[in-house]
């Protein structure tokens, strides 16, 4: 049994966010960080490895400096890394990175009994697709936005958090879970896990690799093989400042509630 | 003859996934169908519901006060409860059918989890959690003259594409328009190859419109077997307390890490506030993440995208993922001690100060103002 979690650099958005003339993200300028919901994936892939030694797999597409992230998740106790990565496979979109990284999953090997892991979404696209999609491709049931699992033999009980409660349901192994912030609090790496994680094996996936299984092909993959195209980009202008009110006492709120009642919005 | 999801012209007509739990429809369906609505009349096409379930016929009708001209409906007892594998199959089957050009979902819990199997399965593009769809292109240019700070020259040239090195005209394919990047960008999506072109929709921010048609109810022939589904529902659950409904709200008042000082007394006064103006609490993620108030009451680009017609946000700085939730409210009053917070660059009204002792003045304020109405 092995629990292969999928994860994926992304540029910090919560920080400063630095927009190009273009319309375009200057992603040079910004941090690069794990992906939040991707770290509550392998906490509970590292979870489930406390409890029944299985081993964790984390696989990623991403440029080569990927590999740095893929150590940081090693020193967390993940057991090996694979980065897929390739000129070919830039530019896709959803379904062509779901079809890759399927091929790569396929390609290291899925057994029965094993288990595949998602982060809900990643914060710079907001999609939330690449984790179910990579589940059609193999042909494996899925459960999305996992707030509870718990394993009892082949098969998982999750809770399946929906906006107005949730649903509790049982799949049976191999199954991809998608996993939402509320399932667990991610553990930090350890300094004895920073020591170990250069020794542990990093496979590398290049277009070599991949290119004679069945879901790789030049039109399914990369900037060409994807369905959906970017018609243009922009960003939003700023709203006019309104007014800012003097003073912070009882005759400045008068004044708001004046203004609201005269407007006839309250 | 095999399914061809690039044989784009053998599409026609706008279809909507009409989310339903157990048996009563989800409001977004109704704002998904009056959009759908309008782009169907763009494309002088029909406006299709699907709609799964068991025993579901007597919520089909009601979809056609909102415009939508018939309804696929596909009872069974395998319909009952959501699950990914029974809808996906029932719904992949009806499209390879039926072939309609575009195929909307609520971007609900359910919708994203079922909108990417189905388009995987169909082998066709999906935009995720859209806020803006257009077909027409004068119409579309002019909603990037509002909402984008785009060159005019840009906008003007819009309408070729190169696709895979051919010019391609846009004019019939939807463009979906969503945030990315957290609401730094925007960017408008189309899936020029491949039909149908499928999107996630952000629910509350489609605008739902009455607009009768004499609707006709389907039940096209389908196949489902309970060994199609391989996972087991075990239980539904809904939340036993009530949600804060703030997309249906008039008046928000939403706290933010200002009210850290007090948060007890933070959220009280909030409260008082919500009920002179007869409205409901929301907050920022920051109070959320600190386990301060629960999470269905969080506005922005994680949280819900609100629209009302006041807006008064206490003690939020106001990071571009609260305001992408927030900013089209009508009018947004903004209290904060630092006069530098980027929500005031959204705010109609700005006052600078402290919130404990702002808002209790401000609930004597207009409590008095509605006392002299």
């Amino acid at each position: 049994m092995k629990i292969l979690v999928t994860v994926k650099q992304v540029p910090d958005t919560s920080g400063k966010v630095a927009v190009n003339p273009d319309g375009t993200l200057d992603r040079a300028s910004m941090q690069t960080i794990i992906n939040p919901d991707d770290l509550n994936a392998v906490e509970a892939a590292l979870k489930l490895k406390d409890e029944l030694g299985c081993k964790v797999v984390a696989f990623t597409m991403g440029p080569p400096p990927a590999e740095g992230m893929l150590r940081e998740l090693m020193a967390m106790g993940v057991d090996e890394g694979v980065l897929i990565t390739a000129r070919e496979f830039g530019g896709s979109d959803t379904y062509a990175t779901s079809q890759i990284i399927a091929a790569g999953i396929d390609t290291y090997g899925i057994d029965d009994d094993d288990i595949i892991l998602a982060g809900r979404q990643a914060i710079d696209g907001d999609t939330a697709q690449v984790g179910p999609q990579i589940a059609e491709k193999l042909h494996l049931p899925q459960v999305a936005y996992a707030g509870e699992i718990t394993k009892n033999g082949n098969e998982l009980t999750v809770k399946r958090i929906l906006e107005d409660g949730y649903m509790t349901i049982k799949v049976k192994t191999p199954c991809m879970i998608t996993c939402i912030k509320e399932l667990n609090e991610p553990r930090y790496l350890s300094v004895g896990g920073a020591f170990e994680a250069y020794s542990k094996p990093l496979v590398t996936m290049t277009y070599e690799t991949l290119k004679d299984h069945p879901l790789i092909d030049k039109s399914t993959i990369g900037l060409a093989g994807s369905p959906t195209n970017i018609l243009t980009s922009f960003t939003p202008p700023q709203k006019g400042a309104g007014m800012m009110l003097e003073g912070a006492g009882k005759e400045t709120t008068d004044k708001l509630a004046g203004i609201l009642a005269a407007k006839h919005i309250i | 003859m095999a399914f061809n999801s690039a044989d784009t012209a053998a599409f026609k007509n706008v279809w909507v996934f009409c989310e339903q739990r157990q048996g009563v429809m989800m409001p977004t369906t109704f704002e998904l169908i009056s959009e759908g609505r309008k782009l169907a009349n763009e494309l002088g096409v029909e406006l299709c519901g699907i709609l799964l379930g068991d025993n579901v016929d007597g919520i089909a009708a009601e979809l056609g006060q909102y415009g939508a001209d018939k309804v696929y409906v596909y009872n069974s007892p395998l319909l009952k409860d959501y699950t990914t594998d029974g809808y996906t199959k029932v719904i992949v089957d009806a499209v390879e059918d039926i072939k309609p050009e575009i195929l909307l979902f609520g971007a609900s819990n359910i919708g994203r989890d079922l909108a990417p199997r189905c388009a995987a399965r169909l082998h066709t593009g999906l935009c995720a959690d859209c806020t803006h769809l257009d077909i027409d292109m004068p119409n579309y240019k002019g909603f990037l003259r509002e909402a984008s700070t785009l060159p005019e020259e840009r906008i003007e040239k819009l309408g070729t594409v190169m696709i895979n090195r051919e010019p391609h005209s846009v004019e019939r394919d939807l463009k979906m328009t969503r945030p990315a990047f957290g609401g730094h960008l925007m960017a408008s999506i189309i899936c020029p190859r491949f039909r149908p072109a499928m999107a996630t929709v952000r629910p509350g921010v489609m605008k739902k419109r009455e607009c009768p048609k004499n609707v006709e109810i389907l039940h096209p022939a389908f196949e489902l077997n309970a060994s199609d589904i391989k996972t087991e529902v075990t239980e539904t659950v809904k939340a036993a307390k009530k949600l804060v409904d703030l997309i249906g709200a008039d008046f928000i008042v939403s706290v933010g890490r200002g009210i850290s000082k007090d948060v007890e007394k933070g959220i009280a006064l909030a409260e008082e506030l919500a009920e002179v103006l007869g409205g409901v609490v929301g907050s920022s993620r920051a109070c959320v993440d600190a386990g301060w108030i629960t999470a269905d009451h969080q506005v922005g680009q994680t949280g819900k995208t609100v629209h009302p017609k006041v807006y008064v946000a206490l003690g939020i700085s106001g990071a571009i993922q609260h305001k992408a939730g927030m900013q089209e409210s009508e009018c947004i009053i903004a209290v904060n001690k630092n006069e530098t917070a980027p929500i005031f660059e959204v705010a109609d009204y700005g006052i600078v100060g402290d919130l404990f002792k702002v808002v209790p003045e401000l609930i004597e304020s207009i409590k008095a103002a509605k006392a002299a109405k």
